[in-house]
């Protein structure tokens, strides 16, 4: 073995190594984005041309945002079709561990592109900025929604 | 404490699991080649042997893994046989050192050291912890519903909150039993059972895991909420003030009775970490370094603690206790040893103890800060540095060994390996839908993070030497045990965490009547 090819063994194997770290962050961001082969499955059968439809407009909101309580910064992504159930159940959309908070305590969605929050009988009420949700009521972007200790709002 | 359905769907990635798995014993493969070819020219004989056996446990584990918790995450098990494989090899490289310098000692007629490299050892401790491993992901599995006679799974662990704190307890006073603890370097951690000696401190930072997060589970409402509020930090009540400071004496007990600096600092680092998370209160972690340089500073001064003040003198200069330096009234005085004729007739230990100071030895602090000044940036290569002159350069010491051969750009892969794991486990706690087990899989991380700190930030001198093990790296049986029991219990967690959540019973899509009114 001469100096020379050690020294490129030496330099291959640390080159291996940050291969190898390399590898498992791209596993990780795989995890975080989706494998840039799931994406081109996902897209492919779709057809070029958007559905039928209608493209969202730019007033509605596109995500959920918990600003206070436990759970503080948790979003959610809204799509047309997401129905939001919030409680304590554990099969709730965002389960809340909060004494004040029912196992069903209230549902957000959306109708006729509005969202929609309803107070599923809860003890302890919900209140869509200062006035306490009786019926389903429409909520605009920004507006807070109390239910508990924990604060939600819709954001665009 | 979420379940958020609008992510990415949850799908078992066998396929990046395997590859890395596969990546990750040619990285081992690789080191074994590279010793054999720096030292004989050749590719080394063990390499079928070690590379071999590890292979097929690693593989294994990941046929146990698929089967038993599909949903786990891909990257924990690559990652720790990477660790574990790299460090075989380095031990596999000690090895064909030390028992050359035996084997001389031997042929010279001169005392053998009693602890050195054993990469056969290390090898067969390997099969253990990655068999504890499998073992531990069989034994957690999922149970069908009715067959709960038996079922321990890291969620179950919270009924045992007390039991396990109880036996964590009696896990750390083991060593101090007479005929049962034995004191090995200076350091009362070990017990012996039959032929064995057992650290069974690396089992209780499994259980003390357990018992924080259960502990913490009922009374973080009590201690992040109820407390007077002075300036910008929160003040808890005293009631709730005290089970910390039983901690903090306890862990000042095992520091106290056994002389474990590393793993004093290790379980108060781990309970004040774990209060941040239940609390997300900074003020916690105040106290706690308050009350950790409190204890230390009253430690300077009490007599029977002096190895805390040499540590410390150490660490702010080594270089006048290079080859042995005496502590005299806050003064390095260098007491050699006197040899007539080549013996050794009064030792500097004793010197020093009759002129009423106490000895100690930086050379092996120095030896490896030499050995990665040796390494620099690109080492010297696997098998072409000479890291077996430094004392434990097999455990204690193996990152200032890797240091010399891979250099820094090889460290920062070490230390970017654990950073994955441990964010591996963050995220793993993030994604977990119980308050438990958020608790217990950060507190797996941190138990991780904080130990690679303490022995990494010891023999680079960031921080005082502190002996303790380098997760997965190090040569020992109980530390490699304990360690893949934690990954195999992550993997566990992560599995539950990133299964498909279960679907709702009712559907009351259609029946809803709604006046948007």
């Amino acid at each position: 073995m001469t100096e020379l090819t050690l020294t490129l063994i030496k330099l291959a194997f640390l080159a291996v190594l940050w291969l190898f770290v390399i590898a498992a962050v791209g596993v990780i961001r795989a995890d975080l984005f989706g494998s840039r082969s799931a994406t081109r499955a996902a897209r492919q059968p779709k057809p070029p041309k958007p559905p039928r439809q209608p493209a969202p407009r730019r007033s509605e909101p596109s995500k959920l945002v918990v600003t206070q309580g436990d759970l503080t910064g948790t979003t959610i992504e809204l799509t047309s079709g997401t129905h939001i159930t919030i409680g304590r159940a554990s099969d709730s959309t965002l389960v809340v561990t909060d004494d004040y908070a029912s196992s069903r305590h209230a549902r957000i969605f959306a109708q006729d592109g509005q969202w929609i929050v309803e107070d599923l009988n809860s003890t302890n009420g919900t209140y869509l900025g200062r006035t306490k949700v009786t019926r389903p009521m429409q909520v605009p972007p920004g507006v807070p929604i109390r239910i508990g200790k924990t604060v939600i709002e819709l954001r665009k | 404490m979420t379940s958020l359905p609008t992510q990415l769907p949850a799908k078992p990635r066998k396929a990046a699991s395997l590859v890395m798995l596969v990546f990750a014993m040619a990285v081992t493969l690789a080191a074994f080649a590279q010793v054999g070819l720096a030292r004989d020219g050749r590719i080394p004989a063990g390499l079928v042997g070690y590379g071999g056996g590890l292979a097929v446990l690693a593989g294994a584990a990941y046929f146990v893994i698929m089967r038993f918790a599909p949903y786990a995450d891909p990257l924990l098990l690559p990652l720790a046989v990477a660790l574990n494989g790299l460090g075989l090899a380095m031990i596999y490289r000690l090895d064909l050192d030390t028992s050359r310098t035996r084997q001389e000692a031997i042929a010279a007629g001169k005392k053998i050291i009693a602890d050195e490299a054993s990469a056969p050892t290390q090898l067969q401790w390997t099969f253990v912890g990655i068999f504890l491993f499998a073992l531990a992901v069989v034994i957690m599995r999922d149970m069908q519903e009715g067959d709960q006679k038996f079922n321990l799974t890291p969620k179950t662990m919270q009924r045992y909150t007390y039991t396990v704190g109880a036996v964590a307890f009696m896990l750390l006073l083991l060593p101090i039993v007479p005929g049962l603890g034995a004191e090995i370097n200076g350091a009362r951690v070990w017990i012996r059972v039959g032929g064995f000696s057992v650290q069974p401190g690396e089992f209780a930072k499994l259980a003390l895991v357990v018992f924080f997060a259960g502990y913490l589970v009922n009374k973080r409402q009590a201690l992040s909420l109820v407390g007077k509020k002075v300036g910008p930090i929160s003040l808890p009540r005293a009631r709730d003030l005290g089970p910390i400071l039983v901690i903090w004496v306890m862990t000042l007990g095992v520091l106290f009775v056994q002389k474990d600096l590393g793993t004093a600092l290790l379980y108060f680092g781990l309970f004040v970490s774990m209060l941040y998370i239940a609390t997300q209160r900074g003020s916690w972690v105040a106290i706690g370094i308050g009350l950790l340089a409190l204890g230390i500073f009253i430690a300077t001064f009490i007599p029977f603690l002096s190895h805390v003040n040499q540590r410390l003198s150490i660490w702010q200069d080594p270089k006048p206790y290079f080859q042995g330096g005496c502590l005299v009234d806050g003064k390095v005085v260098k007491t050699p040893p006197d040899i007539v004729d080549g013996q050794i007739v009064l030792d500097g230990i004793t010197k020093c103890a009759r002129l009423g100071g106490k000895y100690s030895d930086s050379e092996q602090l120095m030896q490896g800060l030499f050995s990665m000044g040796e390494g620099g940036v690109l080492g010297k290569g696997l098998g072409q540095g000479e890291p077996w002159r430094t004392p434990l350069s097999f455990s204690d010491f193996i990152f200032t060994s890797m240091g010399e051969e891979l250099g820094l750009t090889g460290l920062m892969v070490l230390l970017l390996l654990y950073g994955l794991i441990v964010q591996r486990g963050m995220k793993t706690a993030v994604d977990a839908r119980d308050p438990f087990l958020k608790l217990f899989a950060g507190g797996v991380s941190f138990v991780i993070a904080l130990q690679v700190f303490i022995i990494v930030g010891g023999v680079t001198r960031l921080i005082p030497l502190t002996g303790l093990t380098t997760p997965f790296l190090s040569q020992g049986g109980s530390s490699l045990m304990a360690n893949w029991i934690l990954i195999a219990i992550l993997v566990r967690m992560s599995h539950d965490a990133r299964k498909p959540a279960p679907q709702a019973i009712q559907d009351e899509g259609m029946t809803q009547v709604v006046s948007t009114r």
